[in-house]
C-alpha cells in the first residue's frame, strides 16, 4: 500500500501532504494535553512494531503481496492521535531509508495508513465495544477494527490511484501518473484486503488486544478513553 | 524498563529475526510485488509503455537501502535474509528513536 514516487501527480500529492501536516499539528496539540511520561517507551515501541509488521509481506500465491500495517491495534492500546505520530513516522523513515513509499507520496501513505487508518480502527472499535467489557465482545471488536481499518486505508489508496488517469493524461491521450482507471483499481486493491491481508490485520490486532488484557489492561486506551493516558 | 517493557522488547526482536519470513513465503508462492508498486521495468511489460510523469518522478529519490536489501537487484537470497534483519534492527532502532524523543518532548513540555 505505500504509493511509490510517480504514480500520482501534483495535483493529488500536493493536497495530501496539506491534509497530512494539518493532522500532525492537530495530533501535536492533542499529545502534548495528553501524553504522559510513561506511555513514551511504549510509543517508541508501537513505532517498532508498526515497522516491523509491515516487512512481514503476505504472499498471494501466483499473485502480489501486502501486509498489516498495525495502526489498528495502536490506536486501540495507545489512541488515534498517537497512532498518527508513530505511524506517520516509520512511513516516513520507510521512504527516505529503504525507498518503500515515495517522497513525493509521503503525505498520501501518511493520510492512508497513519491518519485514516487509525481512525477508521478507533471508531470501529468503540463502535462494537459499547459499553460491553465480555472477552468476546472484545476480541470482535478489536478484530473488525483491524480488518476495517485495513480495507478502508487500502480503499483510499485505491480511489488515489484510480483517478489518475482522469486527471491528467499526456498529448497521447496516454495516462502521465499511475495508468489503472477506478475500475480496475478499486477491486484490485479491495479483494486482496478483504482477504486475505485485512484477516491478517484483524487477526494480529485481536491478539495483541488479547495479550494487553491479560498483562496490562490499565494501558489500554481504548477501555478507558482520553483519562487514562492522563493519569 | 519494567519487566513488562523488557518482554515485549524481547517480542520485538524476535519479530525482527523472523521478518525473512516477509521474502521467503512470497518467494516460494510466486508472488510478486504489492499491487500498484511496480518498477519501470514491469510497467514497460504491464503497459507495453512507462508513463511519462511517472517516468520523470519515479527515480526522484535515491534510497540508501532500497527494498531494505543491501545486495542490490542481483543479491543472492542469503544476502537478501541478512540485509533484511539488519534492515530491520536498523528500521526499529531508529523508528523508536525518533518517536520517543518527539513523545518525550510533547509529554515533558505540554502541561
Amino acid at each position: 500500500m505505500h504509493i511509490p514516487d510517480g504514480y500520482l501527480g501534483p495535483q493529488t500529492y500536493i493536497p495530501l501532504y496539506g491534509v497530512s501536516v494539518g493532522f500532525w499539528a492537530i495530533a501535536q496539540k492533542k499529545l502534548k494535553k495528553q501524553l504522559s511520561l510513561k506511555h513514551v517507551p511504549y510509543l517508541a515501541m508501537a513505532a517498532a512494531f508498526s515497522f516491523l509488521i509491515m516487512m512481514f509481506n503476505v504472499p498471494i500465491p501466483g499473485g502480489t503481496t501486502g501486509h498489516a500495517v498495525g495502526a489498528g491495534i495502536i490506536a486501540i492500546l495507545l489512541g488515534p492521535w498517537t497512532a498518527v505520530l508513530a505511524v506517520s513516522v516509520v512511513l516516513i523513515i520507510q521512504a527516505l531509508l529503504f525507498g518503500d513509499g515515495g517522497i513525493t507520496a509521503v503525505g498520501a501513505n501518511c493520510f492512508n495508513m497513519a491518519v485514516a487508518m487509525p481512525f477508521v480502527s478507533y471508531g470501529v472499535f468503540k463502535l462494537i465495544k459499547g459499553k460491553a467489557r465480555g472477552e468476546v465482545r472484545l476480541a470482535v471488536a478489536a478484530f473488525l477494527s483491524g480488518y476495517l481499518g485495513l480495507v478502508v486505508a487500502a480503499l483510499l489508496t485505491a480511489v488515489e490511484f484510480g483517478i489518475q488517469p482522469l486527471i491528467a493524461t499526456g498529448a497521447d491521450g496516454r495516462p502521465l501518473y499511475a495508468p489503472y482507471p477506478l475500475s480496475v483499481a478499486i477491486p484490485a486493491m479491495a479483494l486482496e484486503h478483504l482477504f486475505p491481508f485485512g484477516i491478517v490485520e484483524g487477526l494480529v490486532t485481536m491478539l495483541l488486544l488479547k495479550y494487553f488484557l491479560k498483562h496490562e489492561p490499565d494501558l489500554v486506551y481504548g477501555l478507558s478513553g482520553p483519562s487514562a493516558a492522563k493519569s | 524498563m519494567t519487566t513488562f517493557q523488557k518482554k515485549l522488547w524481547t517480542g520485538l526482536l524476535i519479530m525482527a529475526l523472523l521478518t525473512p519470513l516477509g521474502i521467503l513465503l512470497p518467494e516460494k508462492f510466486g508472488a510478486e510485488e504489492a499491487w500498484g508498486e511496480w518498477g519501470k521495468e514491469k510497467l514497460q511489460k504491464l503497459l507495453g509503455y512507462v508513463p511519462e510523469g511517472l517516468r520523470k518522478l519515479a527515480d526522484l529519490w535515491r534510497a540508501p537501502i532500497p527494498d531494505y536489501n543491501f545486495g542490490g537487484e542481483g543479491a543472492s537470497m542469503a544476502i537478501q535474509i541478512i540485509s533484511y534483519i539488519v534492515s530491520g534492527l536498523l528500521g526499529i532502532a531508529i523508528c523508536a528513536f525518533v518517536v520517543y524523543m518527539l513523545s518525550r518532548f510533547m509529554a515533558r513540555h505540554g502541561k
